[in-house]
């Protein structure tokens, strides 16, 4: 196998047409090539997106009232409706699966104008009522100071939490914005928290350029009345949140007097489903790869299969003198098989090389790029796993056997005097 | 050495069967130095394969050195010639991309010599040929001459027991042609069988037996004691 004169005999044999051996080099080159190069998109896209919902809580679904579509109970459709804080409570004792409950609110960005003002600074921001908990669901890193907790919702505080993008904005770089008032809508709020999203997933508005306050003194000062605009729910261990997604439809219809029937009036998201959804995406393009991959580098292999052939018809003679002066049909087969794998293996070493280089450039550049606060890239390591660098080169090597199969049979199919013969 | 009886063997092309050698009986015993003539088509060349179990036969005997040689596959039938039988072409059929060394340690290659060992060994035949300095060079850079020799060294590596040469001076001008005899007649002086097919009467005439064959059988065999009857005549047609 090591043996010198053998690997003389493959060079030799590959030298001979230099441009044809590099041409068909080249296919399998461009295959493996490729398909590192697919497959390592793929999974920066997946990493990309990954890692902006990964730590957003995977058993929780979010609920909101629309407009009733079916009469029902002497209601006539198209009834405005809205769950209440009583809700919170009724669905914890009827849905014991349900792990935190949290309701939040909204008030709107009023009209273009701006609806917070700091000094001769203003601006632009969602405004939320958010509960303790929902960091549970949604998590944040607290920069500064603190998140929302017990005391400001049962003594309805008005204190705020800010968003990065609302800090820019609103303070100068180096001031600190804990114990600040903020005027929202006319009423003044403390600063106490300074918060990153961990996330991207944005529940009306990016949470960079969201304040929020604790849900009661929301609903005080904004004379919302118990009114709940928004319910995220997480379910417990174990327990699929789509049990729990249609438990808690079918008590608040139940409560509110809503058809069961009724699909439009409770409008919710369940994030198991879309994370389902995302990964059988991810699954699909993973599958594509593999198959334009495998398929060009087949294509790839047939050009490899294709010159072996060209090459025994050229040394048809030589393999029948070897074969007189008493190579035996093992020894012809293996040095054909030996040329093919060798003529595939280093080129799609090639390929493989230079499909990691590639991906390594593209990853150092996007590290490199400027990102604004919060901004991820929604690509980011695209990488392939050693495990897939493996594979390839095994696929490459078994390719390299089939591609050799078919030129080495015709080989020993060669009579030494039909080869002699041929003067 | 050699026996052969009854030998039998007819090539089928599309629908016509074509009866090439018919029942040919030949005995060639070890240290002869035996020619093979013959008009194209009266089977010499047929012959020469089924000496060098390059090809099979259909019906008869061959024994090569005592064994029965019938129906070998491919493997070892190339291990049989590799190790009883030492080939020389009219077209030398040397690999062009080995050296003239590489080129006669080529057979030991097959035996799993190992490399050095194999090339101590050719650099002996090639010296012994007088190719010594020759060893380094390719096959392009040498004479008819001195290819045709290299192929004899390769031919003799093995330590076969007999020899088969085809038309071994047929791409060899006479002067060239003379000193291939002289080696092969050299080689046969030590004791080996040397067998070669030729169509030059004078080439034949510088063997000690001569096989005619004519329409796949023997017609005369010119021993020892005949050939100057036969040179004669070979100058009279």
């Amino acid at each position: 196998m090591f043996d010198i004169d053998r690997w003389n005999e493959i060079w030799n044999a590959l030298a001979k047409n230099k441009v044809r051996s590099l041409l068909t080099a080249f296919g399998v080159f461009w295959g493996i090539f490729m398909l590192i190069v697919m497959a390592g998109s793929g999974n920066g896209l997946q990493n990309g997106v990954s890692e902006g919902i990964a730590k957003f809580a995977a058993n929780s679904a979010f609920f909101w009232s629309e407009q009733t579509s079916e009469p029902y109970k002497g209601f006539k459709r198209g009834r405005y409706w809205h769950m209440d804080s009583e809700d919170l409570q009724y669905l914890k004792d009827k849905v014991p699966e349900i792990e935190y409950i949290t309701p939040k609110n909204f008030t709107g960005r009023f009209g273009s104008g701006s609806n917070v003002i700091r000094g001769k600074k203003n601006g632009s921001f969602n405004v939320k009522g958010d509960y303790p908990d929902y960091v549970k669901i949604d998590p944040a890193t607290v920069l500064k100071g603190r998140w929302i907790n017990d005391l400001d919702i049962r003594d309805k505080r008005k204190v705020c939490v800010i968003g990065e993008k609302v800090f820019e904005s609103l303070f100068d770089p180096k001031e600190n914005p804990l114990g600040q008032y903020l005027k929202i809508s006319g009423v003044y709020y403390q600063v106490v928290g300074l918060i990153r999203a961990e996330t991207q997933i944005n529940i009306n508005g990016r949470t960079e350029e969201s304040i929020s306050l604790p849900f009661t003194t929301m609903l005080q000062t904004y004379n919302m009345g118990n009114q709940v605009h928004f319910l995220a729910i997480t379910a417990k261990k174990g327990v699929p949140v789509s049990v729990v997604e249609d438990k808690v439809k079918e008590f608040i219809k139940k409560k509110h007097s809503i058809a069961p029937t009724d699909v439009q009036a409770l409008n919710s998201v369940n994030i198991e489903k879309e994370f389902k959804q995302m990964s059988g995406l991810f699954l699909g393009i993973q599958i594509l790869t593999w198959i334009v991959g495998i398929g060009t580098l087949l294509a790839g292999v047939i050009g490899v299969s294709n010159i072996m052939l060209v090459i025994i018809k050229e040394r048809t003679k030589e393999i029948g003198v070897q074969r007189a002066i008493g190579a035996t049909p093992r020894v012809i087969i293996g040095q054909i098989m030996l040329e093919s794998v060798v003529l595939t293996t280093v080129a799609g070493y090639i390929g493989l090389s230079m499909g990691v280089g590639l991906l390594e450039l593209v990853n150092r550049i996007i590290e490199s790029a400027p990102t604004q606060a919060g901004d991820r890239p929604f690509f980011t390591h695209p990488e392939v796993s050693l495990t897939v660098a493996l594979s390839a080169l095994a696929v490459l090597i078994i390719a390299g056997l089939f591609a050799g199969m078919i030129p080495a049979s015709r080989a020993i199919q060669i009579k030494p005097i039909d080869a002699l013969r041929e003067e | 050495m050699i026996q052969i009886s009854n030998l039998h063997k007819s090539y089928v092309m599309g629908h016509n069967s074509l009866h090439v050698l018919k029942g040919l009986e030949l005995d060639i015993e070890e240290g002869e130095f035996v020619s093979i003539m013959g008009s194209s088509g009266s089977g010499k060349s047929t012959l020469l394969n089924i000496l060098g179990i390059l090809d099979d036969y259909d019906l008869g005997t061959y024994y090569l050195g005592g064994k029965l040689i019938q129906g070998l596959n491919e493997t070892k039938a190339a291990i049989t010639r590799n190790e009883m039988i030492g080939f020389i072409f009219q077209s030398f059929n040397l690999i062009s991309f080995k050296n003239a060394m590489e080129n006669v340690a080529l057979p030991l290659y097959y035996q799993k010599v190992s490399r050095k060992k194999r090339n101590q060994i050719a650099l002996e035949y090639l010296d012994r040929l007088g190719l010594k300095e020759w060893a380094h060079h390719l096959p392009s850079e040498m004479s008819g001459g001195q290819k045709q020799r290299v192929a004899i060294a390769r031919a003799l590596i093995s330590q076969p027991q007999i020899i088969l040469a085809d038309e071994p001076t047929g791409a060899l001008d006479s002067t060239t042609s003379f000193e291939v005899m002289d080696i092969l007649k050299e080689i046969n002086d030590q004791g080996k069988t040397v067998i070669i097919v030729t169509h030059e009467h004078d080439i034949a005439a510088m063997t000690k037996k001569i096989i005619r064959l004519k329409d796949g059988v023997i017609e005369e065999v010119i021993k020892n004691g005949d050939l100057q009857l036969f040179k004669d005549r070979v100058r009279t047609e």
